[in-house]
């Protein structure tokens, strides 16, 4: 509850200190941990291939936490990203039925995140309404478009060009979207730790009437943040359509969730005000790496969750032990 | 008394059920017929139970995501156990099947209370590892009707006065939680700890505590939901109310429960499940493509919630009504 409090003493130690014990490392700490253990538990893992396919794992979902990690700093959050993501997936699906070329397909899921992420955030900014209720309605709303144009049929038939954008290598193992992936965590990164709009994001998540008063358009900022959660989601229905060369209305189901939890797991409070983005990088490795490895071990997917809820839980839960174990 | 009613939210939500319902009768006069209403009641009661805890957990200013994979587990347990004992009475299943919900809904509210972990992470992790668990128990296998037991299956389509147990369940629940809400000082906790968590504290009020039991009574309700959930549908398998959740936060948020916590009754939940489940019931029989009902009820939400907004602007529940207006 009270984390900006506990940041108040760590300013008066030198910067070596607060770094061996700020989150991100704790995470790295996690990080190497699985990839030791992985690379124990099981011959095949320590192989340029094998490592490059695990980062399918979580470069779409982290495309979309980026934007939901500012989104959740300046106060707010987007439960219709999975939905966006699918209705971007069918409008290029059926674009892609009459004949639309790659660069064309490209746009329309653009458009189509961005459209959805400007309806939520007029219904947020403009009409005052809490942001989890709004993206719980039109999470509905937006897969049930897919539904209603999709029916229970599939869309396949991409144009060839198309795949790159899921398939495609830039450089050895390296693939087009770990590229778009770093790309975007570097830009994002940027904006969010070196620009004023990056500033606005962390004093409206602080206090939004106290940012209001210094001359923060807060709805504008908020308004803005809903777009780019919205352009993401169509970034990652560009590389999901393109990576499984077909769009089904249930695509994505539950990626909402996994969003979320990589952004906390990331060290971004869910009360807003504060969070980095390397630590949302630094979670989206370990929860890729987690489900990698255990996909190694022939660990039935469902189990993984309860292996990512206990480090969402335990990761926020031990720092906290520890001190009331101190204190005691 | 009755001008109060007339202009509450309520009013405004019956208005709406009547309305919803003039419009279906319209095209499929035969769904107004009571017996179908209180088959659609009967369907809805699962989401009145699970609407009535959320509530409580919604007024502290808390949320729980992790109600329907509550539900699940639950629900997979006692079909297991059923399996494993066939004769055991169904008493002690349900005795069972609460307790289990109570203990979950008891590690939500530790992790909030004793490490101030955020609900919405709490909730976030233990659905996950709830839903993770009901396959690690089951192997990912169905428990089908002929495996259960007559007894376990009867018990919530056993009518009584013309209506099956599991209606009443919800009725009971209405009842009780009615009660609890307005005549018991821990009903006024919660909406204490939610309205101004500070002022609370001044006055005496553990707003962690409250908390904890908002969460447990939630639990309570889901696991309770579970067993009738997986009985009258004679099957238990792993995705067993998926995304439920979502449903009974709309559920909340259409009765004007407010998400800031400290506004809300169990009358306005009541509605807000019935207006979702008349929503989802009529849908099918209006003649209307299954492909079209999440977008419909998606659009129900959000004109529901804008509604809500504009008709509550900046008013919360003044627990001394006649302190503010003498005589």
């Amino acid at each position: 509850m009270t984390d900006t409090a506990r940041h108040i003493p760590d300013r008066l130690q030198s910067p070596l200190q607060r770094s061996l014990k700020s989150w991100e490392s704790l995470l790295i700490l996690v990080a190497v941990g699985i990839f030791v253990a992985n690379s124990f538990a099981s011959p095949y893992f320590l192989n340029a291939w094998n490592l490059s396919d695990a980062t399918f794992n979580f470069t779409e979902k982290a495309m979309i936490a980026f934007a939901m990690a500012l989104l959740i700093i300046s106060g707010e959050i987007d439960l219709s990203v999975a939905a966006i993501l699918a209705l971007a997936s069918t409008a290029m699906g059926a674009a892609a039925q009459v004949g639309v070329g790659a660069p064309g397909l490209v746009l329309i899921g653009l458009a189509v995140g961005v459209a959805c992420g400007a309806f939520n955030g007029v219904l947020v900014t403009l009409m005052g309404l809490p942001s989890i209720v709004v993206t719980i309605g039109t999470m509905s709303l937006f897969r049930g478009i897919s539904y209603i144009i999709l029916g229970d049929q599939s869309y396949q038939g991409y144009p060839t060009d198309f795949a790159f954008f899921g398939q495609g290598y830039v450089w050895w193992v390296i693939s087009f979207e770990f590229v778009l992936f770093a790309v975007l965590a570097g830009i994002y990164a940027f904006v969010l730790h070196k620009t004023n709009f990056g500033r606005a994001v962390y004093a409206i998540g602080n206090n939004a009437t106290g940012a209001l008063f210094s001359g923060i358009r807060v709805a504008r900022v908020k308004f803005t943040l809903f777009v780019l959660t919205g352009l993401m989601s169509g970034v990652a229905a560009v590389c999901l359509t393109s990576r499984l060369g077909s769009t089904r209305p249930s695509i994505a189901v539950g990626w909402e969730l996994e969003i979320v939890t990589m952004v906390v797991l990331g060290g971004v409070s869910i009360l807003g005000g504060s969070g980095t983005i390397p630590g949302v990088v630094i979670a989206a490795f370990v929860m890729g790496l987690v489900t990698f490895g255990l996909g190694l071990l022939n660990v039935p997917g469902i189990v993984m969750s309860i292996v990512i809820g206990a480090l969402l839980i335990g990761v926020i839960a031990l720092p906290r032990l520890w001190s009331m174990w101190r204190r005691a | 008394m009755i001008r109060r009613f007339l202009f509450s939210r309520e009013a405004l939500l019956v208005g709406a059920i009547l309305l919803l319902l003039a419009l279906i009768s319209t095209r499929f006069p035969a769904f107004t017929a009571p017996s179908n209403l209180a088959s659609v009641f009967n369907d809805t009661s699962p989401l009145i139970l699970l609407a009535i805890g959320q509530m409580i957990v919604i007024l502290t200013k808390c949320i729980d995501l992790s109600v329907a994979a509550n539900l699940a587990l639950t629900g997979m347990v006692v079909a297991m156990t059923n399996l494993a004992f066939p004769g055991l009475p169904v008493v002690a299943i349900l005795v069972l099947a609460i307790a289990l919900g109570t203990v979950m809904g008891m590690f939500n509210g530790l992790l909030v209370w004793k490490l101030g972990i955020p609900p919405i992470v709490v909730t976030l992790g233990t659905l996950t590892i709830y839903r993770g668990i009901i396959f690690l128990i089951s192997n990912g296998k169905w428990v089908n009707s002929h495996e259960m037991s007559p007894a376990f299956k009867a018990f919530p389509r056993a009518e009584w006065l013309g209506l099956p147990v599991m209606s009443w369940m919800a009725i009971l629940a209405v009842v009780v939680f009615s009660v609890v809400m307005s005549r018991t000082t821990l009903g006024r906790a919660f909406y204490a700890a939610g309205g101004n968590p500070h002022a609370a504290t001044y006055a005496g009020i553990d707003v962690g505590r409250t908390q904890f039991w908002a969460f447990t009574i939630s639990g309570a309700l889901a696991g309770l939901a579970g067993y009738l959930w997986v009985a009258r549908y004679a099957v238990a398998y792993v995705d067993i109310a998926a995304g439920f959740e979502l449903d009974v936060v709309a559920a909340c948020v259409i009765g004007g429960v407010s998400i800031m916590g400290g506004i809300g009754t169990v009358g306005g939940a009541l509605l807000g499940a019935l207006f979702l489940g008349i929503i989802k019931n009529a849908l099918p029989v209006v003649d209307i493509s299954p492909f079209w009902q999440l977008a419909i009820s998606g659009a129900a939400i959000i004109i529901a919630v804008i509604l809500n907004a504009q008709a509550n602007r900046a008013k919360g529940r003044i627990i001394l009504k006649s302190a503010e207006h003498p005589a």
